[in-house]
């Protein structure tokens, strides 16, 4: 649902999502590179564990919530992507310890 | 990313936010030479309305049009200012005392200032229809945050809904990105055009006109533009499928939609102003709270003052005037220059804020958006982090809750981690609604630090008086 | 006195907290007509700075009726819960799985024994059962305590609930009964007539048969205009919250609860700080470095909200009941454990206002006790 405009250059960077392999440009967030990766939805909300994606994308929603690297909740549009990283979306509250 | 060992312990004065206002003052004062700190949650300069001026991935810089490059002209002066910058960290607390409580990398700091100007800008008003949630659905701000900093462009069935010039903003830099937009519903209510008139001579002669006519002009030859919208609503399954909208006739219409792109004005980002404990008020023409100020920034606390849209909506333009403003009276409370100094420098920057306030009237009037908007109904999602609906909210105010403070008690709305950006409005309104009141009467949450999330093991490493020790460890 | 006139209800409660609200509730209940005035959104409200819990262990140091007044609450919490429940609908979420009292240091665990020890060897102390465990029963019953923990205090009869919504079920529950609630309406006077008190604010007035103070730190200046001395001062108190997690704590432990929402509730503070309720760095970081020396697994978790309260302190700690000697159907209540004490404030002490005399056994409880002259 996102393209990438031709003359946007920046070296790529790979990453997982949920297992499968995802590549992103460097300088992306961790939200604007799923999201031009065509994955929309990043978790189940915390109360009624409705789908939930990305809303503001500037920090204030905090709807983008992901696993990054094996810690939960962390908001993926302040976070930019790095070579390797691990992302899980999520389902319900956090656990303790992830 | 940003490490924090290299910070000082102490700055004489410390600027939160990079965006023009923040920039601004940051510049400014270091050039008085006073020993400043500008903090900043994102990675590079520029705030949200000039977001990677940095380094833009655009190959095209005419898609984001001419006033946004403007925001290319405070980098060069604030990188040789000699004021420190720090990157990529969250302010979550700033104390009565002024130490400012900073999170970066997964450390907590401390830091004491002398002097804090506020410079946190502006965030998207709450558009709470049905549906709102649904994963498909975003603000406008937001196309134009993966546009900025991603050169990233929706495709498939793309709708734009709301009020104000940013979703014309937005609209015209995703047509000459090469986007299709399958329609622009305009909220703006009818009755705004003719209460707007008065304001128009100022808004004639100020730069708003002229780009805004020539924005409006191009959207509409390219762009289905739908007016006086009356109603709105997202529907699908588990993610946006249908734009449902209502005109003045009262007919429902359907539009097939995969984006649904949202925006009815900005209002001042006060989450660290509130919590800090300053004291704010109620707009009436720009139906927002803000921080009470005075001409010079200076809020209700000693040594913190507020500048750009954190302190009132007025853009860019004028946002840097404020910050400069600010920066003059840190700096000569600092006894870094004297007051006639101080106000004889000002002057430039008065005529300059003046100059950036004409037309904002105007702007304000017929872009007020419409109640409709403001305060939804049955089980419209009024605080999107707890799930908590309008019905609630209204059967609450007829048990006797009389204001937002007590709600979140009842409710818990404005309990998660938002802390009330996307609820805080329309929970007051709501209140103040179903009560007869102004807003002005009911007031807002009443907001605590951290203002940002902040870990246990962050929080745990800060330093602690053994006052603090003794307070918790009694026996 | 100024001549009787006809009373806008039997008993106006000044108050709206969740003392107020359990006395209002059970007094309406009783068939009374019960008016609750309460303040305005921002107040000071120290029951919104409770921490939820039903606790009994290690109540009533220096006035064991204190203790079995506890206990006999957290008897009755369940009773009480369900009659709550059976009204409105509204569940309570209360549980008495039993509590914790950890200690991070051995020095704490011989102190917490010897203070349980004084406390259970008083003359009239009610007899109820508790432990001492030592850590190594702490890692069966409390998975992921950390390597810090020397020990704890276990009581069966300590538990918690959801005191958000025990407040809310208390309004929606009196008002559904026909008591009626005035929010914004802080009382500037109560003149006793004859025939009941008049109940003076900016917004109107109220006519009352009789009149209970529960007011919390309010109480102080209404109580002298019944003739009634409240001697009670504010103490804040800090709490923070985490975001909402999965289930990970089944029993509350005095400084560190899971609600039932999800969120981890860590505390606590006390300090002398006059009517200051603002949060400080140094406080709240003590309170996050407790929480995770207790479990090391919280240390990722966010912390998405804090706040400090202003709670009520009488002078020894214990609750205040009374009814004036010189106005008689004017009564103050004022307590520190607020939802601890929620089920004996509906079923028991608010029939004894209804009735219009407080039982033989609280006479401990009154402020009287205050005047005893120390030695000369």
């Amino acid at each position: 649902m996102f393209r990438r405009l031709p003359d946007a250059k920046r070296d790529t960077v790979s990453l997982t999502v949920d297992g499968n392999a995802l590549t992103a440009r460097a300088g992306d967030s961790v939200a604007a590179a799923l999201l031009a990766a065509g994955v929309l939805v990043c978790r189940t909300s915390a109360v009624s564990e409705t789908p939930r994606a990305p809303y503001c994308l500037m920090g204030v929603c905090f709807e983008c919530l992901l696993a990054i690297d094996g810690r939960q909740n962390r908001q993926a549009c302040l976070v930019q992507v790095a070579d390797g990283m691990r992302i899980e979306t999520q389902a319900g509250k956090r656990e303790v310890g992830r | 990313m940003s490490d924090l060992a290299g910070l000082k312990a102490s700055y004489e004065l410390a600027v939160v936010g990079a965006g023009p206002a923040g920039l601004a003052a940051a510049t400014l004062a270091a050039e008085l030479g006073i020993d400043t700190l500008l903090i900043d949650e994102q990675d590079g300069p520029g705030g949200q309305i000039y977001r990677a001026i940095a380094r833009s991935p655009l190959g095209e810089p005419a898609i984001l049009g001419a006033d946004y490059w403007q925001g290319a002209t405070l980098l060069a002066p604030f990188r040789a200012s000699g004021a420190a910058y720090l990157p990529g960290a969250a302010v979550w607390s700033v104390s009565r005392a002024l130490e400012i409580g900073v999170s970066a990398g997964g450390t907590a700091r401390l830091i004491q200032a002398k002097h804090v100007i506020l410079a946190t800008g502006a965030l998207e008003r709450p558009f709470p229809i049905p549906g709102w949630t649904l994963p498909g659905v975003m603000t406008a701000g937001a196309a134009q945050i993966l546009l900025k900093s991603s050169g990233l462009v929706a495709e498939g069935e793309i709708v734009l809904a709301g009020s104000g010039p940013l979703l014309w903003l937005v609209a015209a830099q995703y047509l000459r990105a090469g986007a299709r937009i399958a329609a622009l519903l305009d909220t703006t209510p009818r009755a705004n055009r003719s209460a707007a008139l008065r304001h128009f001579p100022a808004f004639l002669v100020s730069s708003y006109f002229a780009k805004g006519i020539a924005l409006m002009r191009a959207v509409k030859r390219r762009v289905r533009v739908v007016r006086n919208v009356t109603a709105l609503a997202g529907e699908g399954q588990s993610r946006l499928e249908t734009v449902v909208y209502r005109e003045e006739d009262g007919r429902e219409r359907h539009l097939p939609a995969n984006l649904l792109l949202l925006h009815q004005g900005v209002t001042p980002n006060l989450n660290l102003a509130n919590a800090t404990g300053c004291a704010q008020a109620w707009d009436e023409r720009q139906l927002c709270f803000k921080p009470v100020v005075d001409g010079w920034g200076a809020s209700s606390i000693d040594g913190v003052s507020i500048a750009g849209d954190g302190a009132g909506i007025a853009g860019a333009a004028a946002a840097e005037a404020r910050g400069r403003l600010a920066a003059l009276a840190a700096a000569a409370k600092l006894g870094r220059i004297a007051s006639a100094e101080r106000d004889r420098r000002a002057a430039a920057h008065r005529a300059a804020l003046a100059r950036a306030e004409r037309g904002r009237a105007f702007l304000d009037t017929l872009y007020r958006p419409a109640k409709a908007f403001r305060v939804p109904q049955g089980d419209v999602v009024a605080c999107r982090c707890e799930e908590v609906s309008a019905r609630e909210i209204v059967a609450a105010v007829a048990l006797g809750c009389s204001g937002p403070n007590q709600m979140k008690s009842f409710l818990r709305c404005g309990m998660g981690p938002c802390q009330g950006r996307l609820c805080g409005l329309t929970v007051s309104e709501l209140i103040a609604d179903a009560r007869g009141l102004s807003p002005a009467a009911v007031g807002y949450y009443r907001l605590r630090p951290p203002v940002k999330p902040i870990t246990l093991a962050e929080l745990a490493g800060l330093p602690k008086s053994s006052e603090a020790v003794k307070a918790v460890e009694r026996s | 006195m100024a001549p009787a006139q006809v009373p806008d209800c039997d008993i106006a409660v000044v108050g709206g907290g969740l003392l107020g609200s359990a006395l209002a509730w059970g007094l309406q209940r009783l068939g009374q007509k019960v008016a609750v005035l309460d303040e305005g959104d921002v107040a000071y409200r120290a029951s919104r700075g409770n921490f939820a819990l039903v606790w009994v262990q290690s109540k009533g140091l220096g006035l064991p009726e204190y203790a079995a007044w506890s206990k006999r609450s957290s008897d009755g919490w369940r009773h009480f819960a369900d009659l709550l429940k059976a009204q409105t609908g509204r569940d309570v979420a209360f549980q008495r799985p039993g509590g914790f009292h950890l200690c991070l240091s051995e020095r704490e665990l011989e102190a917490r024994a010897a203070l349980l020890k004084r406390l259970h060897n008083q003359p009239n102390m009610v007899r109820y059962p508790y432990e001492i465990l030592a850590r190594a029963e702490l890692e069966r019953l409390l998975p992921g305590i950390g390597p810090e923990v020397a020990g704890a205090s276990y009581c069966p009869l300590d538990g918690h609930c959801n005191s958000l919504r025990l407040l809310l079920a208390l309004h929606a529950g009196m008002q559904d009964l026909g008591a009626r609630y005035f929010p914004d309406r802080l009382v500037e006077r109560i003149e006793p007539r004859q025939g009941g008190f008049r109940l003076v604010s900016k917004a109107g007035e109220l006519q009352a048969g009789k009149v209970v103070l529960a007011a919390g730190n309010g109480n102080a200046r209404l109580a002298p205009m019944v003739g009634l001395k409240a001697p009670v001062r504010p103490q804040r108190g800090q709490i923070i919250v985490t975001e909402k997690v999965r289930p990970f704590l089944a029993y509350p432990i005095a400084t560190l609860r899971q609600t039932d929402e999800g969120g981890l509730l860590i505390g606590d503070s006390v300090e002398e700080a006059g009517f200051d309720d603002t949060v400080g760095h140094g406080v709240i970081s003590t309170l996050a470095a407790r929480a995770v020396r207790s479990f090391p697994a919280l240390a990722g978790l966010n912390v998405v909200r804090s706040w400090a309260a202003l709670r009520v302190m009488t002078a020894d700690g214990f609750p205040i009941y009374e009814q004036s000697a010189s106005f008689p159907g004017a009564f103050i209540a004022t307590c520190h454990s607020g939802v601890t004490l929620a089920a004996n404030h509906a079923l028991v002490l608010a029939p004894m206002l209804a009735a219009g005399e407080l039982a033989a056994e609280l006479d401990v409880f009154s402020a009287r006790r205050f005047d005893v002259s120390t030695a000369a």
